[in-house]
């Protein structure tokens, strides 16, 4: 890093921690970007002439007369066409081995959307996957987590999600990846699209935790580009933002906050909400979906990560393995898509949302009966019923690796109520049961 | 900023996050309002703390490139809000911008534009004569803004006794043109426009007296109304985990209760949910008015994404317009969505300031100021002897869905309603999930409301509250039983008071929110539904078999769901009634 015309420089570092060092300079602007060592570093506390930056890289092997360039700017991220098909890491720098992207700097972090020009999401994206689009619909504009314990394949399902989704772009954003994951990704959409609509900034394990921190801002900023500039609909992939609140609690410690609960920092909410309440559905047609993942720790959603995620997302997606049918499910009795009363029943058919209901409460009282069934007691004809609805409901249609349209969801159930129980068990109103019931004859 | 009222000048010496130290050359408030000048703009702050010259301030937007040396401004009064005619249906921030007159999509650091509307005219007709006494509060005349007569006050910071010596005639005027003027014994004038400001943080106190509230304040929801009464001026407060249906309840609150005008302060929550509101409330009706929802509502959007200690002011905002209507005589309705989200915002500054913690990181006097904040709501009578009220139900969003964090803890000491939210019923489905055993009205042990239920509902409404009540807990007991010793395992008659209760459960408790005739049952309605489920829990059926029992409640069930669903005494309704009341008679169905 070159110094320009108007930067300061400085050459003596009075403190040095872990992941931040602080110095005596003047006139430097809160939050504005230096290099330190050649390392990227971000102003975060200004107190008189000390000044305390954090280093995204880390601050082994730092001299404390290191130069210290500020550059009198917030962080930027170049943005053009040439893009696609690229990955970078958390600075916007090439990690594919091309050339690195020339363009107009757009600083990242930007203000937030004014509510009262925010369009209702309406639109809805199909995956093919029932745990979603029957049960948990996806609105384009939503943003929404999947809650997985680290064992599960959520990678391979957000990539499956995103390359049968009908969007413009998709920007991954990966946060603490391995780098066979990040191959992963990087084949499977090369496979899938070529170099056509993806792009990727990617923070591997082998880098520098603290450097995660820009990660989604890199992601939503290049996204908000294209979903303003463009009319573009933008698919946002982040994974995993438990990686990103652990930088986070990082951070703070070494800033001597006290932190709340889960060794967080207060401040998560907020840092969280900042991120996911940039998924939005911009009234010229562009729009920003978030997808994200939040990995559990045994399937613990009251620490404090999933916790402060589930308040501000649109629902959730619960990943996990069925064991009566040996595949991986969409868990519908956790999961949520908070968006989907806008389109089932509206931009879907109209006994969409009775059918769902109906199948989960079966499904539920299939869990009870199984209870009873394992704790030795003999098991009514209604439980035995409702046990083979729930097996055959979770094989044919919740399970991950069937694609079925959303019609073709809806009718598969009704057979099943057709299957296996009365009318008055399914109990749904009488207009949607004179109509489907018999389904196998009107279809 | 208003040059007049600046009191002092000072620099910024320190920046972390959004609190910044100054060094100032005079006086300084605590809680006053200071404008940093930063690019040309001028960015607002309050002061939190003073020590000697130094004032820590927290900024109400970003500090983003905030040096050392910037000046800042402070003035001489509290954040304050302007209220008067044409605030219905307005969309504001947590600091009363405007948010429709913003220009751009994006919301830019420094943007401010005034809340209230100094073009349009309005049809002012003299409610108090010349020569009059006047105190701080009293009705001196009204313009209409929709359906409410819009009171013009005298000054709420009006100090003794004044005289009217002026007032307009019936005519058009512009919210500054002068409509009155008044006089005190010392001579001091005071002309009175249309327009009054205000210090959020300070309650408006020109009333009367409060009053104990009595009357039933309709919401539509059978589990409220019925099982768990919030009052006309009474406090509640919905706390769950997410995914539970917080935000589902307040927006049917908002819609459908009994109320002239509902504020909703969206403090730290989704932007989406806030444009569901744009965008459905000028199309829904009132139920009781047949106007459009959105011209009865006040909306102040501080949404996650926005500044965090605007947060704070949002909600003190909201509460200020919410008494400034009840001031006129109004029914008002506060939902604030959530208020965990505002005492997060407090640990946070607190957390900057490097404060002693209390529990969970939050500061100490957290329980103070939620307690301070649910006792401005109330039933009130102003100096003419009309009444007015605020109802406020706030929503809590429990950290891991545990009650026992400090924000509920501290919320149910002075809440008077407990809607508890259960996961477990939110997994099943049950909508609304309010737990029927842990929730709880405080208001059904008030004389006024057993008096009140007595006259207008009926005799014996209180005892029938208990007894579905006392039901609900047999029948989660009897569940329990027959979960650890099997369907065999328990008699007969355990299973109908099993079914009796899911009838209770299905019929009264559960509501779609998303049906149209379902999602607002009127009281009478309340009251039919809840004597025939009661005359058929407190029917001895005999079953011999509980599979039996199952399929009969299981048809029973389904015809209230299907009545539940229709129009109340329609044609539909009544072929389902009949059908119910054959199958009750007959005491058994066909399967």
């Amino acid at each position: 890093m070159k110094p320009g015309a108007f930067q300061k420089i400085y050459c003596r570092l009075t403190n040095i921690t872990k992941a931040t060092c602080t110095l005596e300079a003047e006139g430097v602007g809160y939050e504005e970007m230096a290099y330190v060592q050649g390392r990227a570093a971000q102003v975060v506390k200004i107190a008189g002439n000390k000044v305390t930056l954090q280093i995204f890289e880390g601050t082994e092997g730092l001299r404390n007369d290191a130069e210290i360039i500020f550059t009198g700017k917030t962080p930027m991220l170049p943005l053009s066409e040439h893009m696609n098909g690229r990955f970078f890491d958390a600075f916007g720098q090439p990690i594919d081995g091309l050339i690195a992207v020339e363009g107009r700097a757009y600083p990242i972090g930007g203000p937030s959307v004014n509510p009262v020009r925010r369009k209702q999401p309406s639109e809805l994206i199909a995956t093919g996957i029932a745990g979603i689009d029957l049960n948990n619909t996806l609105v384009s504009g939503q943003k929404i987590p999947f809650f997985t314990d680290p064992d599960q394949p959520y990678n391979q399902v957000l990539a499956l999600i995103a390359l049968r989704a009908k969007v413009d772009k998709i920007i991954l954003g990966g946060m603490g990846l391995t780098r066979d994951d990040y191959l992963f990704f990087k084949n499977t959409f090369e496979q899938g699209y070529g170099e056509s609509k993806i792009i990727g900034f990617i923070n591997t394990t082998d880098k520098s935790p603290v450097e995660r921190l820009l990660i989604p801002d890199m992601a939503l900023a290049a996204a908000e580009h294209f979903a303003v500039e463009k009319n573009e609909k933008v698919l946002v992939l982040l994974t995993d933002m438990t990686q990103y609140a652990n930088a986070l609690s990082i951070v703070a410690n070494r800033m001597d906050q006290i932190p709340s609960k889960d060794s967080m920092p207060g401040s998560l909410y907020s840092d969280l909400s900042k991120i996911y309440e940039k998924a939005v559905q911009f009234p010229d047609g562009g729009n920003i979906t978030i997808l994200a993942v939040t990995t559990l720790s045994g399937g613990d959603i009251t620490h404090a990560v999933p916790d402060n995620t589930g308040y501000i997302t649109e629902g959730q997606l619960f990943l996990r393995r069925s064991p009566e049918v040996n595949k991986v499910i969409i868990d519908p009795f956790r999961s949520l898509s908070r968006l989907k009363q806008l389109v089932i029943g509206k931009v879907t058919r109209k006994d969409h949302p009775q059918v769902m209901n109906a199948a989960i409460r079966l499904y539920a009282d299939a869990a009870n009966s199984k209870t009873k069934l394992e704790n030795g007691f003999e098991l009514s004809d209604y439980d035995r019923r409702v046990l083979l609805f729930a097996e055959d409901y979770s094989r044919n249609i919740l399970a991950i690796d069937v694609k079925l349209e959303t019609n073709e969801m809806l009718d598969e159930t009704w057979k099943l109520f057709g299957k296996y129980m009365t009318e008055d068990e399914a109990g749904m109103k009488q207009e949607f049961v004179d109509l489907y019931w018999n389904v196998k004859q009107i279809v | 900023m208003e040059n007049n009222l600046i009191i002092s000048k000072g620099k910024v010496i320190a920046i972390v996050g959004n609190l910044v130290e100054a060094v100032a050359d005079g006086p300084l408030i605590q809680n006053g309002i200071c404008f940093f000048l930063h690019n040309g703009k001028e960015i607002m702050g309050e002061v939190i703390k003073t020590q000697g010259n130094k004032a820590y301030a927290q900024v109400f937007e970003t500090t983003r490139g905030f040096r050392t040396g910037i000046e800042v401004f402070f003035s001489g009064h509290m954040l304050e809000v302007s209220l008067g005619p044409g605030m219905l249906t307005r969309n504001y921030d947590g600091l009363q911008n405007d948010l429709d007159k913003m220009e751009g999509m994006f919301l830019e650091p420094g943007a401010r534009t005034f809340p209230l509307d100094k073009e349009s005219v309005w049809p002012f007709t003299p409610l108090a004569e010349t020569g009059q006494k006047v105190i701080a509060g009293d009705w001196l005349g009204e313009v209409p803004e929709y359906h409410v007569q819009h009171k013009i006050m005298a000054p709420f910071k009006l100090e003794g006794e004044y005289k009217l010596s002026w007032i307009a005639e019936k005519g058009e005027h512009k919210i500054t043109d002068i409509v009155a003027r008044l006089t005190n014994d010392e001579g001091e004038e005071i002309e009175v426009n249309m327009i009054q400001t205000w210090p959020v943080k300070l309650p408006i106190t020109v009333y009367r007296e409060k009053r104990r509230p009595g009357t039933l304040f309709e919401t539509g929801i059978r589990v409220i109304d019925t099982m768990n009464p919030i009052l006309e001026g009474g406090t509640g407060f919905i706390p769950g985990p997410f995914g539970s249906g917080k935000t589902v309840l307040q927006h049917a609150l908002a819609k459908q209760a009994a109320a002239d005008v509902v504020i909703i302060a969206a403090c730290g929550e989704r932007a989406n949910e806030v444009v569901e509101i744009f965008t459905e409330f000028p199309h829904l009706d009132d139920p009781r008015t047949g106007r459009k929802l959105v011209e009865r509502t006040v909306i102040i959007a501080n949404t996650s994404n926005m500044p965090v200690a605007a947060r704070e002011a949002s909600v003190y905002t909201a509460m200020t317009i919410a008494e400034y209507y009840r001031a006129m005589g109004l029914k008002t309705l506060l939902l604030a969505d959530s208020t965990s989200r505002w005492a997060q915002a407090l640990r946070e500054m607190s957390n900057r300031m490097e404060e002693l913690p209390g529990p969970d990181a939050f500061p100490m006097d957290l329980s103070a100021i939620i307690a301070n904040y649910y006792s401005r709501a109330g039933f009130t009578v102003q100096n003419n002897g009309k009444s007015g009220s605020i109802t406020f139900i706030g929503t809590v969003s429990p950290a891991g869905g545990n009650l026992l964090e400090p924000v509920t803890e501290a919320t149910k000491k002075v809440a008077r309603c407990f809607f508890a939210l259960s996961q477990n019923r939110a997994d099943s489905k049950r909508y609304p999930a309010i737990d029927p055993i842990e929730s709880y009205s405080k208001y059904l042990e008030y004389d006024e409301y057993i008096s009140f239920a007595k006259q207008e509902i009926d005799e014996n409404w209180i005892e029938k509250i208990d007894f579905v009540k006392n039901f609900m807990i047999s029948g989660q007991e009897i569940n329990e039983q027959i979960n650890i010793l099997g369907d065999d395992g328990v008699p007969v008659e355990y299973h109908e008071t099993f079914w009796k209760a899911e009838l209770i459960d299905f019929a009264i408790l559960q509501q779609d929110a998303f049906d149209d005739i379902d999602c607002n049952t009127p009281p009478d309605r309340q009251r039919y539904m809840m004597d025939k489920v009661i005359k058929i829990v407190q029917t001895d059926f005999g079953f011999d078999d509980f599979n039996r029992v199952r399929n009969f409640f299981k048809r029973v069930i389904n015809l209230f769901k299907q009545m539940n669903y229709s129009e109340f005494n329609s044609e539909k309704f009544s072929a389902y009634e009949n059908e119910l009341d054959q199958i009750i008679n007959l005491k058994t169905v066909e399967v």
